[in-house]
C-alpha cells in the first residue's frame, strides 16, 4: 500500500514538472512578454521582464488605431450571441423531431447532418451566394454563416440527449392542451437545459476563436472580430512584439474564464457530441 | 398552423383517446405532435448558406473565374492542380499532414490518457492543463509558438543549445515546416482526444481488471487484452475527428508558416486561400472540390471500417 502512494507521488510529480514545461511556459511566455516594454520584448527571451509595462501596454492595445480592439470585442460579442441564439432553437428543433418522429425522410435528414459535419464548405461559391443576398461583408450575413456551420453538431447532442426526455411527457402535455409549439417551447426546451448550456458553451468558444470564416467573409476594418485584429496585428507591428501578445492575452481571457465557470459542460459535449458523431 | 392544431387538441383530451388526432401520420396520431416544419428554418439555412454552395462549387471549379467574368473551361482547373508542383505539393502535404497529426493523437491521447486515470497525484490539475490549450485561439497559439521556435534566440532552441544540441530551424527549414506545425496542432489538439479515451476507460468495468490481477496478468498484458479492445468506439472518434480536422487544417498553418518556406507546408486549404487572394476563384473552387473529395473519400471507408469494427466488439 505505502509502495503505491509513493509511486502515486513520484510519477504524479514528474508528470506535474513536464506539464508546466510543455504546456504552462508558452502561456507564462505570452503573459511575460505582454508585460514588457517594446524594446525589451524585441529580443523573444523567455525572461522576468525588467521593467513591467503591464498597463501600458494593455492602454496601447486597447487605443492603437481608435479602439479597434474594443471594436472587434463588440463585434465578436455581437456574432456569438447571434450566432448561437439561432443554432440553439433551430437545431434544437430539428434534434427533438428527429428523434420524436419516425418517417421515411429520416435517413435523409441524418445524412446530411452528417455531411455538414464532414465537407468543408466551398469558400468563393459561399461569398458568391452572400453576395447575392448583399450579405457579404456584413455581421448579419456572418451570424447566419456562424449558424449554419454549427447547425450539424448542435443537432446531434441535441437528438441523443431529447431520446433522455420520456415520450410520456409530451403525452401528458398533448392531453392537457398543450399544441405542438408550446408542447415543444414550454415543455421539452426548459428540459433540455443541460444540453442547451453545452451547446453554448461549446460553440461560444468556436465561434469567439473562428478566424477562417471572419478571413473570407467579412473582411475589412470595420467589422474586424479579435481574431482578425490579431493576424493584422502580426503583419502591421512586427517590432511591438509587446503589444501583439498583450492582444493573445486579451483574446485567451473569454476561453478560460468560460472554462473556469463551465470546466463540466465543456468537457461533456466536446465528448459526448463527439462519440455521437 | 399553430393556432388549429391547439385547437383541435382539447375535444381530443376530453375524449380521453390521444392517439386519434385528426391528422394520422407516422406512428398513429401524436406524430402530429411533431410538426414536420420544425425543419424547416434549419432546412433554409442549411440549404442557401451550406448546400447551394457546395452544388454550385462543382460548376465553378470548372470555369476561368474572375471579378469580371466567368468563363467555362472544363477541366483545366484541375489538370492544373495536378501539373504544378506546387500545387500538387499542397495536395500531398495534406495527407501527410492529416495522418501524422491523427496517429500522433491516438498515441499521445492514449497514453495521456492512461496516466490520467492512474492512481497518481494532482490529477484534476493535469486534466485541466492538458485540456485547457483546446480552448484557445489557433492564431494566437500560433504566433506564440512561431517566436518559442525561432531559430534565433527563441526559447526551444536556446533550451536545446543549453544541453548542447542545435535545433533545426523549425518553422524555417523546409524539411521540418510542416512536421513543426504538425507538432503544435498536436500539441493544441492532444487534450481532446486525451478526455475522449479517459471517458472510454472510466467506462471499462473495473471487475475485469481485478480477474486479470487474480489470473496473474501484468500490467502491459491487460492493457493489451483489456483495455486496448475496449476503447476501440474511443480511438474511431478519435481517429474521426483528428482526421476531419487534420485534412482541413488552415488557420495554424497560415498563422505559423503561411505554407512556406516555398511551398513545403502548403496543404489543400491554404492552397484555396491563396488562389482566392489572387482573384483566381475558378482555381480556389477547384482546390475546394478536390478537399472535398480527398475528405469524403478517406472518411468514408475509414467511419466504415471502424464503426464494422465497434459492432463486432
Amino acid at each position: 500500500m505505502k509502495a503505491t502512494r509513493v509511486r502515486a507521488t513520484v510519477v504524479g510529480t514528474v508528470a506535474v514538472l513536464l506539464s508546466i514545461v510543455v504546456f504552462l511556459v508558452p502561456f507564462a511566455f505570452i503573459f511575460l512578454t505582454a508585460s514588457k516594454t517594446a524594446a525589451e520584448s524585441s529580443s523573444l527571451a523567455f525572461s522576468w521582464p525588467q521593467e513591467w509595462a503591464f498597463w501600458d501596454n494593455l492602454v496601447a492595445v486597447l487605443s492603437v488605431r481608435d479602439g479597434i480592439v474594443i471594436r472587434a470585442f463588440v463585434n465578436s460579442t455581437i456574432l456569438t450571441v447571434g450566432s448561437i441564439a439561432l443554432m440553439v432553437v433551430f437545431a434544437a428543433m430539428v434534434g427533438y423531431v428527429l428523434q420524436r418522429k419516425t418517417t421515411r425522410w429520416n435517413p435523409v435528414v441524418n445524412f446530411f447532418v452528417l455531411a455538414g459535419l464532414i465537407v468543408p464548405p466551398a469558400v468563393v461559391p459561399t461569398i458568391w451566394v452572400l453576395q447575392g443576398l448583399e450579405l457579404f461583408k456584413t455581421i448579419p450575413g456572418m451570424i447566419l454563416i456562424n449558424a449554419t456551420f454549427g447547425l450539424s453538431f448542435c443537432i446531434l447532442l441535441f437528438r441523443a440527449f431529447v431520446s433522455t426526455i420520456p415520450r410520456e411527457l409530451d403525452e401528458a402535455a398533448i392531453i392537457d392542451g398543450a399544441g405542438s409549439l408550446r408542447l415543444f417551447f414550454r415543455v421539452v426546451l426548459p428540459l433540455l437545459k443541460p444540453v442547451v448550456i453545452t451547446v453554448i458553451v461549446v460553440q461560444a468558444v468556436a465561434v469567439f476563436n473562428d478566424f477562417t470564416g471572419p478571413l473570407y467573409f467579412l473582411p475589412g476594418d470595420e467589422n474586424a472580430t479579435v481574431q482578425l485584429t490579431l493576424y493584422n496585428f502580426q503583419s502591421q507591428t512586427l517590432s511591438q512584439w509587446n503589444l501583439l501578445f498583450m492582444d493573445i492575452l486579451l483574446i485567451t481571457i473569454p476561453p478560460l474564464v468560460m472554462y473556469i465557470f463551465f470546466n463540466r459542460q465543456i468537457v461533456a459535449g466536446m465528448t459526448s457530441g463527439a462519440v455521437k458523431g | 398552423m399553430t393556432s388549429t392544431t391547439t385547437a383541435a387538441v382539447p375535444p381530443v383530451a376530453v375524449t380521453g383517446d390521444p392517439a386519434r388526432t385528426p391528422k394520422k401520420r407516422g406512428k398513429g396520431g401524436i406524430a402530429s405532435a411533431y410538426p414536420t416544419w420544425f425543419y424547416l428554418p434549419a432546412a433554409a439555412l442549411y440549404i442557401v448558406f451550406f448546400a447551394v454552395p457546395t452544388f454550385a462549387s462543382f460548376y465553378f471549379s470548372l470555369t476561368r473565374w474572375s471579378l469580371f467574368d466567368i468563363e467555362f473551361i472544363g477541366f483545366a482547373n484541375f489538370v492544373q492542380f495536378f501539373s504544378e508542383a506546387q500545387l500538387l505539393q499542397g495536395f500531398l502535404n495534406t495527407f501527410a499532414y492529416g495522418f501524422m497529426t491523427s496517429a500522433l493523437k491516438v498515441i499521445l491521447g492514449l497514453a495521456l490518457a492512461l496516466l490520467l486515470t492512474s492512481q497518481i497525484i494532482a490529477r484534476g490539475y493535469l486534466r485541466s492543463v492538458v485540456f485547457f490549450p483546446v480552448l484557445v485561439s489557433t492564431i494566437g497559439i500560433g504566433i506564440t509558438f512561431k517566436v518559442l521556435l525561432d531559430p534565433f534566440g527563441g526559447l526551444v532552441n536556446e533550451s536545446l543549445a543549453a544541453i548542447g544540441i542545435t535545433g533545426p530551424g523549425w518553422l524555417t527549414d523546409p524539411q521540418w515546416a510542416l512536421f513543426s506545425v504538425a507538432l503544435i496542432d498536436v500539441w493544441k489538439g492532444v487534450g481532446i482526444a486525451c478526455l475522449i479515451y479517459i471517458a472510454g476507460i472510466v467506462a471499462i468495468p473495473t471487475e475485469y481488471f481485478e480477474a486479470a490481477k487474480v489470473d496473474g496478468a501484468s500490467a502491459w498484458k491487460s492493457f493489451r487484452s483489456i483495455t486496448l479492445p475496449l476503447v476501440r468506439p474511443a480511438t474511431a472518434t478519435v481517429v474521426i475527428l483528428s482526421l476531419i480536422g487534420g485534412l482541413r487544417s488552415f488557420e495554424l498553418i497560415w498563422a505559423t508558416t503561411r505554407g512556406g518556406p516555398g511551398f513545403t507546408s502548403d496543404v489543400i486549404a491554404s492552397v484555396i486561400y491563396k488562389q482566392y487572394q489572387a482573384g483566381f476563384y475558378g482555381l480556389s473552387t477547384a482546390g475546394n472540390v478536390v478537399l472535398f473529395l480527398v475528405v469524403t473519400a478517406i472518411m468514408i471507408p475509414i467511419s466504415f471500417l471502424l464503426n464494422r469494427k465497434q459492432v463486432d466488439a
